[in-house]
C-alpha cells in the first residue's frame, strides 16, 4: 500500500481556505521589485483530503504506541500521555520568550526545579537546559571544556573517544575543532586502560565515555580511568545515552565525570517524534559552571530570573532557552515517578535486558560476558554460514510486528544486533520478542532465501538504497 | 508506580530465569563506593496530583490574548488550523523513532520528503534537508557549509540579523575556528559567506539582491535567513540567487511555547547538496517497483563518517517539520500569500496610526518593511507597562542588543491582530500620553528595557 504525494493530489482549480481579510487598508504598497515572481508550487488540497492523507501516512508507520522498539542506545520507552497534555497547557504553550520575567515565573520555576532534579539524578552542580538534542549537548559540553582549558592558558587539541562510541562523539569533537584520538576496547568490551594510558597527554582536553558503554557493559574500572584522566588535567565527559540503566543506582558525577549530557527523549520519556524534537541538557561540576551557556535561571528570594550577566559563558548554543515544551514533559514525568519510581524504572530496565539476553543464549552469539546493564549486543555472525546478516534479522523482526534492534553498531562487534528492551515492556511482550527472534534464527537455518525476502507484508519491501544515493531524488518536481 | 508494567511475580520469574535473587546481583560491575543509596527527590505522585502541580505552575504565567500580541522578534502568534495538532498528536507520528527502518517508517519518510519539497518550493532553492533545531543553529550550519565549500575562514554578517542567531553563530565559529565579522565593509576576497536576514530583525527589508551580488563578486556564498510566511508574498532567496536559505519555521503551525521546540530549515543549490548537514530523504523503489522513501546520502553523516561528518546532528525536529508541512498544505500558495498580505496591511495601518501619536515616530521612515517595524518613543518602559496593564503584549525594545537603538521598539502585526485589537493598542498608547511626555532627565530612553543581555 502506498499513498500519493500531497503534490500529486493537488488540483489547481481548488479555492484557497477561507482566511480573514485585512479589514483595513493602508496607504502603502509593497514595491514590485520585492514581490515574488513565481508562485511556490505548494499543494492545493481541501481539509478532508489533507486529514485523510496524513492519517494514511500515519498508518504506514511503526511506533512505540503500537510496536515494541528494542532499539539499542535509543531507549524507546512509553511516552506518558499526561506529559503531552501538560505541554499543551496554554500557560506554557502560549508564552512569548521575550515576556518580562515577572510574567513567566511559573515557566522559570519549572526550569529551575527541573535543573535541580536532573542535577540530583546525575550528581552535578549546575545544568543548562538549552541544547536541543544529545549531539547538541555533547558539542555544548566540549565547548565548555575548551573554554575552561583556554581560561587556564592551555591549548589542548585532542579529544579521546572509544572505538565503541556513538558516531556523534567524534563528530561533536571535530565540530569543536578537536582532533579525535580513538582508544581501543579490550577483550572484555571495556576501555583498554593500557591503550588509554598511552594516548593520554597534556594535549588531551577530554575523554568522552558512555557508561554503561554501547555494549551495555558497566566500565567497572571507571574510578581508575577518572583518576588517570584528571591526572593529566583533562576532563571526563559522560554521554548520557545510556543513563536509563543508572537512575537511583549510580551517578555519573560520583564516578568522576565533569560534564554529563542527558537525552530527555530517551531516559525522561519525551517522545521521539519520528526524529525529534528532543532535548539534551548538560550538567557540569563547579569548575565548568562559569562557562555554561547563557542565560541561566536563578532564584533570588523566591523570585526567578534569567541571568545574562555571565562574562565567562561560552554564549548561546541555540535561540531562547531550549526546547521548553520538552522540558515540561520531562518535569511532569519526574514528578509522577519520584525518586523511588525512577530507581525502580532503571532496575526494571536492567532486569529486562538481562532476561532477554539470557533467553537468546544459544540462538544468537553474545560475544561479551554478562551480566549486562540496560542493553546488550548480540551478533548474527553465527548465521553467516547460511548467508544471513544482521540486516536480515532486523527485517525478519519487522515482518513479525516488532521494530528492529539497532544493527551494525557498535562497530567493534561484527553483525551487531543491539537490544534495549526498557522497563515499559511487559514480560509477555519480551517473551513474544524472544520467540520471534528464535523463529528467525530457525528460518535462517532452514530457508535463508525466504528470510532475505522479508518483509513481505509491510507497505513496501526492501528498498533500493544504493540507487537512492547514487541518483538522489530529494523532492517532488512540478514538471 | 506509573508507567511500570511488571507485577511482583513477573519480576520474580525473570530473576528466576537468570538464577539471581535480586537486581542487585546484576549490578556487580558497579563499585560499591559509588552506589547511590537513595535519590534526594520527592516520592512519586498520582496523575491527579502531578497534573495539579504542573497546572499550578502554568497558572503562574501570564498568557496574553493572541489578538493582543504585538511582539515578534523571532517568535510570532499566528492562526494555527486545527488540522495541525490533529496530525501531530497522532501517536503513529509522535511516538515513532528516526526512520532507520524504511519499510516500517514510510509515513514519517514520505512526510519528510514532502517537507523537503515544500521548503525547496517556498525558498525557491533546489533542495532542502529534513529539518534542523531552530533558525539560529540553521544559520550556523549554513556558515559552516560555506567555510568548508570555499576553504575560507571568515564570514560576514550584514545588517540587523537576529542577535541571538549571531550569538549562536559565534559560539559555533569559536569552536570550529573561523571568524565572524559584522558589517558589509568586511566583505573581501577571504570571505566565505555574507549572512543577512530578509526582512531583518527590525522588520526592515535588506537589499538582498545587492548583498548577494556583493558576496558573489568576492567569491563568497550568499546566505539568506528568511521568514517563511513572508515568502508567500516576497521574493524568495532562489529568485535573487542566494546560495543557501535558512530560517525558523515556528510560524508554520507551532505555538510560541516560550521559545521551543520550533524548527530550523535549510535549503541550497543542488551543487551544495552533499555539504548539507543532517537527514535527507530520497525517493526510490522496492524489488517489485513500488515507490518508497529512504534516508539517503548518509555518507555525510556522523554515524557513518564520524569525525569527518558534515555536522554532528542526529536527532532533528521531525515532528515540528510535520506541523509545518500540514500548515503549508492547508494554506496552499494563495492562502499563504493572503496571510502575508493581511499581516502587511495591518502592520502598515498600525505604523501609520502609531506614528501619528505625538512623541512616537518611525525609527527608519525611509525603509520598507513587511509586518514588523521599529518605532522610536519616549518612556519605553512605562509605555509597555501601561500596555501590559491593559492586557496587551507590546512591541519588543531592542536597545538591549543595539545601544544605538535605545528607545526603539519593534512592533509586529499578523493576521491574529484584528482591526479592533489595533485600535485598542493605539488607544491605550495615545490616551495614556506617556509617550508624549518629555522626559525630565535625558532624551529618549528605554530605561534599560528588560533583561539586559550583554
Amino acid at each position: 500500500m502506498t499513498e500519493p504525494l500531497s503534490f500529486e493530489m493537488s488540483r489547481a482549480s481548488l479555492p484557497p481556505p477561507r482566511l480573514p481579510v485585512a479589514g483595513v487598508r493602508s496607504n502603502s504598497q509593497l514595491p514590485d521589485e520585492l514581490r515574488r515572481r513565481r508562485e511556490p508550487a505548494l499543494p492545493r488540497l481541501s481539509e478532508p483530503e489533507i486529514m485523510r492523507h496524513y492519517s494514511r501516512l500515519a498508518s504506514l508507520n511503526y511506533s512505540i504506541s503500537e510496536q515494541f522498539y528494542p532499539l539499542g542506545s535509543c531507549t524507546m520507552k512509553y511516552n506518558p500521555v499526561a506529559n503531552e497534555e501538560a505541554a499543551r497547557f496554554d500557560g506554557f504553550a502560549g508564552l512569548h520568550p521575550y515576556q518580562d520575567d515577572d510574567t513567566v515565573q511559573g515557566a522559570l520555576e519549572l526550569m529551575w526545579r527541573l535543573e535541580q532534579s536532573l542535577a540530583e539524578i546525575v550528581g552535578v552542580d549546575r545544568i543548562t537546559l538549552q541544547p536541543a538534542a544529545g549531539a547538541h549537548g555533547e558539542w555544548t559540553a566540549l565547548r565548555m571544556i575548551q573554554a575552561y582549558h583556554r581560561s587556564r592558558g592551555e591549548h589542548r587539541t585532542e579529544v579521546i573517544v572509544p572505538d565503541s562510541a556513538h558516531g556523534t562523539n567524534p563528530a561533536s569533537a571535530a565540530l569543536s575543532g578537536f582532533t579525535v584520538v580513538e582508544v581501543r576496547s579490550g577483550a572484555d568490551g571495556r576501555v583498554d586502560v593500557g591503550d588509554l594510558d598511552a594516548k593520554l597527554s597534556t594535549r588531551v582536553a577530554a575523554l568522552m565515555l558512555t557508561n554503561p558503554n554501547t555494549l551495555g557493559l558497566f566500565e567497572r574500572q571507571i574510578l581508575d580511568v577518572a583518576e588517570m584522566v584528571h591526572a593529566t588535567g583533562a576532563k571526563l565527559y559522560y554521554d548520557g545515552a545510556n543513563l536509563n540503566a543508572l537512575m537511583g543506582i549510580c551517578r555519573p558525577g560520583d564516578m568522576g565525570f565533569d560534564a554529563v549530557h542527558l537525552n530527555l527523549h530517551k531516559t525522561f520519556t519525551t517522545p521521539h517524534g519520528g526524529g525529534g524534537p528532543g532535548a539534551g541538557p548538560v550538567g557540569v561540576k563547579a569548575e565548568l559552571v562559569p562557562f555554561l551557556p547563557r542565560p541561566t535561571v536563578e532564584r533570588d528570594d523566591g523570585r526567578f530570573r534569567l541571568d545574562y550577566d555571565r562574562p565567562r559563558s561560552i554564549g548561546r548554543v541555540r535561540s531562547f532557552y531550549g526546547n521548553f515544551g520538552m522540558l515540561v514533559r520531562a518535569f511532569t514525568y519526574i514528578l509522577a515517578m519520584g525518586g523511588d519510581g525512577l530507581t525502580q524504572a532503571s532496575k526494571d530496565a536492567v532486569l529486562a535486558a538481562n532476561y532477554v539476553r539470557e533467553s537468546l543464549e544459544g540462538w544468537l552469539e553474545v560475544p561479551h560476558r554478562g551480566p549486562c546493564m540496560h542493553e546488550f549486543v548480540a551478533s548474527a555472525r553465527n548465521l553467516g554460514a547460511d548467508g544471513v546478516k544482521a540486516l536480515d534479522v532486523a527485517k525478519g523482526l519487522l515482518e513479525r510486528g516488532f521494530y528492529a534492534p539497532t544493527v551494525y553498531f557498535p562497530l567493534i562487534v561484527p553483525e551487531a544486533v543491539m537490544i534495549e528492551p526498557t522497563e515499559t515492556e511487559s514480560k509477555a511482550t519480551l517473551d513474544a520478542f524472544v520467540d520471534a527472534l528464535r523463529e528467525i534464527v530457525e528460518l535462517a537455518r532452514n530457508d535463508p532465501e525466504e528470510l532475505r525476502a522479508e518483509p513481505r507484508s509491510l507497505p513496501v519491501g526492501r528498498l533500493d538504497e544504493v540507487s537512492a544515493a547514487r541518483n538522489p531524488v530529494l523532492r517532488w518536481s512540478p514538471d | 508506580m506509573p508507567y511500570l508494567v511488571h507485577a511482583a511475580d513477573d519480576r520474580e520469574q525473570m530473576l528466576d530465569a537468570l538464577g539471581v535473587r535480586s537486581v542487585d546481583d546484576l549490578l556487580v560491575d558497579i563499585p560499591a563506593s559509588i552506589r547511590t543509596h537513595e535519590l534526594d527527590l520527592p516520592e512519586g505522585l498520582s496523575e491527579q496530583e502531578t497534573m495539579r502541580c504542573v497546572r499550578e505552575l502554568a497558572g503562574r504565567n501570564r498568557v496574553f490574548e493572541d489578538r493582543l500580541w504585538f511582539r515578534g522578534g523571532g517568535v510570532y502568534r499566528r492562526f494555527i488550523p486545527a488540522a495541525v495538532a490533529a496530525v501531530t498528536s497522532k501517536p503513529e507520528f509522535y511516538t515513532a523513532y528516526t526512520p532507520y527502518q524504511p519499510e516500517a517508517s514510510q509515513g514519517t519518510l514520505q512526510a519528510i520528503f514532502e517537507f523537503q519539497t515544500l521548503i525547496a518550493e517556498l525558498t525557491g532553492m533546489d533542495v532542502a534537508n529534513a529539518s534542523l533545531y531552530d533558525g539560529a543553529t540553521a544559520l550556523a550550519e549554513a556558515a559552516m557549509m560555506a567555510v568548508v565549500d570555499t576553504g575560507r575562514q571568515k564570514v560576514v554578517v550584514a545588517g540587523h540579523l537576529h542577535p541571538e542567531y549571531v550569538e549562536v553563530l559565534r559560539c559555533f565559529a569559536d569552536g570550529r575556528g573561523f571568524d565572524v565579522r559584522v558589517g558589509v565593509e568586511h566583505v573581501a576576497t577571504d570571505t566565505a559567506a555574507v549572512l543577512f536576514q530578509q526582512p531583518n530583525f527590525l522588520g526592515l527589508f535588506e537589499d538582498a539582491s545587492g548583498l548577494t551580488e556583493l558576496a558573489h563578486r568576492s567569491g563568497a556564498l550568499s546566505v539568506a535567513t528568511v521568514d517563511p510566511i513572508s515568502l508567500g508574498l516576497i521574493a524568495p532567496p532562489g529568485e535573487y540567487d542566494a546560495d543557501i536559505a535558512v530560517g525558523e519555521g515556528q510560524q508554520l503551525g507551532l505555538p510560541p511555547s516560550f521559545g521551543g521546540p520550533h524548527v530550523g530549515f535549510i535549503a541550497c543549490r543542488r551543487d551544495l547538496m552533499r555539504r548539507l548537514p543532517g537527514r535527507l530523504v530520497g525517493s526510490t523503489v522496492d524489488a517489485s517497483g513500488r515507490r518508497g522513501f529512504v534516508l539517503t546520502l548518509t555518507a555525510r553523516e556522523q554515524h557513518i563518517r564520524r569525525a569527518k561528518a558534515t555536522s554532528n546532528i542526529c536527532t532533528n525536529h521531525s515532528l515540528c517539520a510535520l506541523a509545518a508541512s500540514v500548515y503549508l498544505t492547508y494554506m496552499g500558495p494563495e492562502g499563504l500569500r493572503q496571510i502575508a498580505d493581511v499581516s502587511y496591511q495591518r502592520a502598515h495601518v498600525l505604523a501609520e496610526q502609531l506614528s501619528a501619536i505625538p512623541g512616537v515616530e518611525l525609527a527608519f521612515p525611509d525603509r520598507q518593511f513587511l509586518n514588523e517595524f521599529p518605532v522610536r518613543m519616549f518612556h519605553v518602559e512605562q509605555s509597555l507597562t501601561r500596555l501590559r496593564d491593559a492586557g496587551i503584549l507590546g512591541g519588543l525594545p531592542v536597545g538591549r542588543w543595539y545601544p544605538e537603538l535605545d528607545g526603539v521598539v519593534v512592533f509586529c502585526c499578523t493576521e491574529v491582530n484584528d482591526p479592533d485589537a489595533i485600535q485598542t493598542l493605539v488607544g491605550v498608547l495615545s490616551e495614556s500620553g506617556v509617550a508624549a511626555q518629555v522626559p525630565t532627565t535625558s532624551g529618549r530612553s528605554s530605561e534599560g528595557g528588560q533583561g539586559g543581555q550583554g
